[in-house]
């Protein structure tokens, strides 16, 4: 009997029990379904975290200061205040493989305008701020270094202050004065929307010149962190070791000192978040990879309990002429026929139910390609493996004791 | 055709050793039509389970159309059970939820034949015993009568060389009973070579010898004086050279 034939008899057979062929489905379509729902999901978040930290700008050292440690008592992480605009323009000046640099002060402040108000956070820095964070302006413009030589009252919104202290019209708010801690400031420019990652909302702040900054609103000459380009992506090691020889020469640092600084590396920011939420899916899918082992064992509960109902079929098929691959074909067939179609269910189920998911609950959810193949493969084989052992019990009966069978 | 000399079948069901044959000789040639008889555990049903290939002898020979099947594997077996013989069973054994035309395309499905061919054999075959009007029936919507005339149309698909019939008319009324050993018997003269088990005298006496098994050995081997000839519907047999070679001839 050829395959073509031997599908026929055991779709036939899935048939003729459609309810409890559907039922015993559900449990390949929940597993497989989870399976590719959980990997969007998994592969969602690590789009949208690569996304935001390349957003952070590109080639980017962050450079913060250390711990205080004064008396035996430890500040935490970045409560230095020993980084100044001194640093900044020498980094700028003697580092080689550096492109641009912007330092960056800032503070929360309460912020004015008629009768709206609103909190965020004010951040003093250069112009080439926007070129180093990818931080364009929508409207108006950006402020010059005239505008920080002269320590101009000028200040760039994002769309966030924008919306709160304007309402809808917010592209009005430029050319108006706004009172940042009582301090007036005349709005300049809107800066274009990068949405929030994770818990900060980046629209939720408002730029200014570092000098106008430090005078007016922070009253300390300190630096709070320093962004710097680096040339190439090739260049970004070279880059560190540069920043950190002329920073602990400028600090007096003896060559037994720690650092007084940390300098973070984009990428290895990058590799972490990517490995968080690797490690993510690989747990979330290794979940669903269950739920899917134990629809198998579905399978073949089911698949014996046929088995057994139908050993007086098996009896007379086998006394007309089947031989024993015949029926272990037959049986197999059906439980990989039950375990395929449950996949395909599954993968359109998960595919559907991600997206469903994206559009109610916003979350990014991306479908992978591999988990879906992935998904597929791992079905059929479920039913080759679950499939076996009771197609096996069934080719084996011996035909007088199968005839007998009541 | 057959040919049995001195088989044994013993079944070991734990320490006690149940001889169900205990050296068996008997030929049966082409075209006879054998009724095998005797009381429970004479060991006629073992005989026909060895005679239909579904179970090997202990010791002993059996040729059948010149085949070893003592010797014979369990795919050879199957292959032989498919081609060479044609079954009938006294509960009928067709499958459920399925019609009688795809129960009668069973054996030829698993010889192999292309989908074409096996249709248009089960028709012929189904034809030939009066079922022609009810071939999309399933067993539950026919008689018990018209039920062992789809399985004799089963037993003939594949041409075989013998048909064997266990207890055939055991579940049917007398009448439907005295139609399947018509059946039989112009099967029989149309050629095709019968072998059927009954413990009924009458039935027996449909046939044309008689063989009776007691505790496992050959009793009494006897041809038929008085036959008696069935009331029955006529077959299209001799009318149709295209259903005689259905018929194995």
């Amino acid at each position: 009997m050829n395959i073509v034939e031997s599908l026929r008899v055991a779709l036939r057979g899935l048939k003729v029990n459609k309810l409890r062929s559907f039922l015993t489905m559900l449990g390949i379509i929940i597993g497989v379904g989870a399976v590719i729902v959980m990997v969007a999901i998994g592969q969602g978040a690590k789009n949208s975290v690569t996304n935001q930290i390349q957003g952070l700008g590109s080639n980017l050292l962050i450079i913060s200061p250390g711990q205080s440690n004064s008396g035996g008592v430890r500040g935490g992480a970045g409560s230095l205040t020993n980084m100044t605009m001194d640093d900044v323009t020498a980094i700028q000046q003697q580092a080689d493989a550096v492109a641009a640099v912007a330092p960056m002060a800032s503070r929360n402040a309460q912020v004015v305008l008629g009768n709206q108000n609103t909190s965020t956070q004010v951040i003093g820095t250069t112009p080439s701020y926007a070129a180093v964070r990818n931080q364009s302006v929508d409207f108006g413009r950006f402020f010059s270094q005239r505008d920080l030589d002269s320590r101009a009252k000028v200040a760039v919104v994002g769309t966030t202050v924008a919306q709160n202290l304007m309402g809808n019209s917010n592209t009005n708010i430029v050319g108006r004065i706004i009172n940042i801690n009582r301090v007036p400031f005349q709005v300049i420019g809107i800066l274009q929307s990068k949405g929030s990652s994770g818990m900060t909302n980046n629209d939720d702040q408002i730029l200014v010149p570092i000098t106008t900054a430090q005078s007016r609103l922070i009253g300390s000459q300190s630096v709070r962190t320093i962004f710097v380009e680096a040339k190439t992506a090739d260049q970004m090691n070279a880059a560190s070791m540069e920043i950190s020889t002329i920073l602990r020469h400028r600090h007096g640092l003896k060559l037994s000192d720690p650092d007084d600084f940390t300098i973070t590396n984009q990428s290895d920011i990058l590799s972490t978040a990517e490995g968080i939420t690797q490690s993510l899916t690989l747990l979330l899918s290794g979940i669903a990879a269950i739920s899917l082992l134990v629809g198998g064992i579905g399978i073949m509960n089911i698949m014996l309990v046929s088995v057994t109902e139908r050993t007086r079929e098996i009896g007379i098929r086998k006394a007309i002429g089947a031989k024993r691959r015949d029926i272990l074909f037959q049986f197999l067939i059906e439980a990989v026929v039950l375990s395929l179609l449950g996949g395909i269910i599954g993968i359109l189920l998960g595919g559907g139910g991600a997206s469903l998911m994206q559009k109610l609950s916003g979350m990014s959810t991306q479908v992978s390609g591999t988990s879906v193949v992935v998904a597929f493969l791992f079905s059929a084989a479920i039913g080759v493996v679950f499939g076996v052992f009771p197609a096996q019990k069934a080719s084996k009966l011996d035909p007088i004791d199968a005839l007998r069978y009541e | 055709m057959i040919s049995l000399k001195n088989l044994t079948k013993v079944y070991a069901t734990g320490d006690v050793e149940v001889r169900a044959l205990a050296g068996v000789s008997l030929e049966i040639s082409q075209g006879e039509f054998v009724s095998i008889m005797g009381p429970s555990g004479s060991g006629k049903s073992t005989m026909m389970n060895i005679l239909g290939c579904l179970d090997r002898p202990s010791t002993g020979e059996y040729f059948l159309d010149g085949l070893n099947i003592a010797e014979a594997s369990d795919n050879q077996l199957a292959e032989i059970r498919n081609q060479k013989i044609g079954f009938v069973f006294q509960s009928f054994n067709l499958l459920p939820r399925t019609t009688a035309l795809e129960n009668v395309e069973l054996p030829m499905l698993y010889r192999g034949l292309g989908a074409k061919e096996r249709r248009d054999s089960a028709l012929r075959a189904l034809n030939a015993v009066g079922l022609g009007n009810r071939v999309h029936h399933k067993p539950n919507e026919l008689s018990g009568g018209q039920q062992q005339r789809v399985a004799i149309a089963r037993a003939l698909a594949n041409k075989p060389v013998i048909i064997m019939a266990d207890e055939p008319t055991g579940n049917l009324d007398s009448k439907s009973s005295e139609e399947i050993m018509a059946i039989f018997q112009q099967l029989n003269e149309a050629g095709i070579t019968v072998a059927l088990v009954t413990h009924e005298s009458d039935i027996a006496l449909f046939s044309k010898r008689i063989v009776r098994f007691k505790d496992g050995r050959l009793d009494s081997d006897e041809t038929v004086g008085k036959r008696n000839l069935a009331q029955g519907p006529r077959l299209d047999l001799a009318g149709s050279p295209g259903q005689l070679e259905v018929a194995g001839l």
